[in-house]
């Protein structure tokens, strides 16, 4: 499916990442490491956001290394971004038509919506600026993600921004994803409850791979325990967590 | 009307055949059509220079289109248009100029419109420019409006100039009566070497009285836009004003803003920003299979919308 080869990483004559090689063909895969490990920067070289300095990006046996985001969109490659980009004038329904590349279906986009817990009736027509919140930004990128569909959907730390209120439903989401998309999944998170989910791990230090494995041993490995809950770390109390 | 005007047509007033309800269809200067409604009359200036058109009080959901069309190359025209819009009345106007030049001489057409806007009223306007043509001979606009809104009297104007003008002097003067309300949506694009400035000035003058000024512009090619936008505060009144551009290629921008408060009350904020598309959003419409200069086309078709 995916396949990086000897992906090296220089800016500013910093080693962002050194030498990653991989083989992912499984459904959903996590990436997990402590910050400034090169997980968004792994992730939008596969997406073709970034240029390796070295090494080759193999999509389903194509090296795509030298194409452009476009084009590597229309082979069934999506991303989600950690910080959703704002437009002025273009409304969800806009870009969520882009999306799915087939025009308004509003069947659809009320699907994706409410998948992340939006109604579509207030928020198709919302223009994608400064009124919305942070929160509501990053609801509407997965829910963008969702109606690309496609091969292999990159998500750049979902759960970044969500209020815990609503990290269950979130998890819900990405379960639901797992179900009913045919393609790949590869997610960088650090979240307990994401983590769980998949079915191996990615762990990255300094640049590197440190782990790549099944999901129960490396989290095992990296002794994150299983608690019951919603994976935060605030303690369960009067109910302030529903997970 | 042939193929080319009703086309003309279409572009500023969205119009497929004759419009319901009052109009008045200027083709090179010649009268193209007219109909007057039991609430709305149309008549001829006497200096036969424009048009007068006379809303009877308490008009409501009713509209009146105006076009304008110029085809012949080398016409040049000065129209004077006046709007005596009486009291509690809820109407659309939708005015345009669509100039289409093929040949060698400049087209030109400056129009003066009026509004006296009565007590209580709501009206919208709808305005658009637009030319084409792939003559050596320029096509000329310069639109002037002017707005009176008496008290409590609102309006909402939705100008716009997509395409296709080399030179253009757009000027809005509003003067605003007690619990008036003034909203403007004033779009532009530029490309190639046009010239494009809009004067817009408004004086709130009356008690509660507010406006809000929404400017946005895209400059490409070599084009160059001016936009001073001139707000007076002169009694207890709210008015805002944005002013938002995008420049590419190797155009040119120049924002003014000006604000101006003789009343202690009077609360008056203006916003303004230059600056290229954002890469991100490049990016972010290219992860979505637009390629780089269809993801341009619709951050612009938005921006302007």
């Amino acid at each position: 499916m995916l396949e990086l080869q000897n992906i090296c990483f220089t800016a500013d004559g910093k080693d962002i990442l050194k030498d990653i090689s991989l083989k992912i063909d499984d459904k959903f895969v996590a990436i997990t490491g402590p910050n400034g490990s090169g997980k968004s920067t792994l992730l939008k070289i596969i997406m073709g956001i970034i240029k390796p300095t070295s090494g080759k990006v193999i999509f389903d046996g194509q090296d795509i290394t030298d194409l452009a985001v476009n084009e590597r969109a229309n082979l069934g490659i999506s991303f989600a971004f950690q910080q959703p980009v704002r437009f002025k004038g273009l409304k969800v329904r806009d870009l969520l038509s882009i999306a799915g590349g087939d025009g308004i279906d509003l069947t659809k986009d009320c699907s994706y919506l409410a998948a992340v817990g939006l109604c579509a009736k207030d928020y198709l027509n919302r223009e994608i600026n400064d009124t919305l919140s942070g929160g509501e930004m990053k609801r509407i990128e997965i829910a963008m993600a969702a109606a690309r569909g496609g091969r292999l959907s990159l998500f750049d730390e979902p759960e970044a921004g969500i209020d815990l209120w609503s990290f269950q439903s979130l998890i819900e989401v990405f379960e639901n994803l797992r179900n009913v998309t045919n393609g790949n999944i590869l997610i960088i998170s650090h979240q307990e409850r994401i983590l769980e989910i998949a079915d191996k791990i990615i762990y990255l230090k300094d640049g590197r791979v440190d782990k790549f494995d099944e999901s129960s041993k490396i989290m095992d490995e990296l002794q994150m325990r299983r608690r019951s809950g919603c994976g935060c770390t605030y303690v369960k109390k009067g109910g302030a967590c529903n997970g | 009307m042939d193929e080319l005007e009703k086309r003309m047509l279409q572009e500023v007033a969205e119009l497929d055949s004759l419009p319901v309800g009052a109009f008045n269809i200027r083709s090179n200067g010649q009268s193209a059509g007219r109909n007057s409604t039991a609430n709305i009359q149309i008549e001829s200036r006497e200096s036969g220079d424009g048009i007068n058109v006379y809303f009877k009080d308490g008009t409501k959901n009713e509209s009146c289109h105006i076009p304008v069309i110029i085809s012949k190359s080398g016409h040049k025209e000065c129209v004077y248009n006046d709007f005596f819009i009486g009291e509690d009345c809820d109407v659309t106007i939708v005015a345009g100029c669509g100039i289409s030049n093929c040949g060698g001489h400049d087209s030109q057409h400056d129009g003066i419109h009026t509004f006296h806007v009565g007590k209580n009223s709501k009206i919208k306007y709808v305005e658009k420019h637009y030319g084409e043509g792939t003559g050596t001979g320029k096509r000329f606009m310069n639109p002037t409006t002017v707005v009176n809104l008496d008290e409590g009297a609102t309006m909402e104007m939705d100008t716009s100039q997509i395409a296709g003008i080399n030179d253009t002097l757009r000027i809005t003067k509003a003067v605003l009566g007690p619990r008036a309300s003034l909203i403007m949506h004033d779009k532009i694009l530029t490309n190639f070497d046009q010239v494009a400035k809009a004067e817009i000035t408004v004086e709130l003058n009356g008690e509660d009285s507010s406006c809000n000024i929404i400017s946005r512009g895209v400059a490409k090619g070599e084009s160059v836009q001016e936009v001073i936008i001139d707000i007076a505060g002169n009694n207890k009144c709210k008015g805002h004003a944005e002013c938002d551009s995008i420049i590419m290629d190797k155009g040119v921008i120049v924002a003014t803003p000006k604000l101006k408060a003789t009343c202690v009350d009077a609360s008056l904020i203006h916003e303004a920003a230059i600056g290229k598309i954002a890469g991100e959003q490049l990016i972010k419409l290219m992860t979505l299979g637009l390629t780089e200069q269809e993801a341009e086309q619709k951050i612009i078709e938005g921006f302007l919308r």
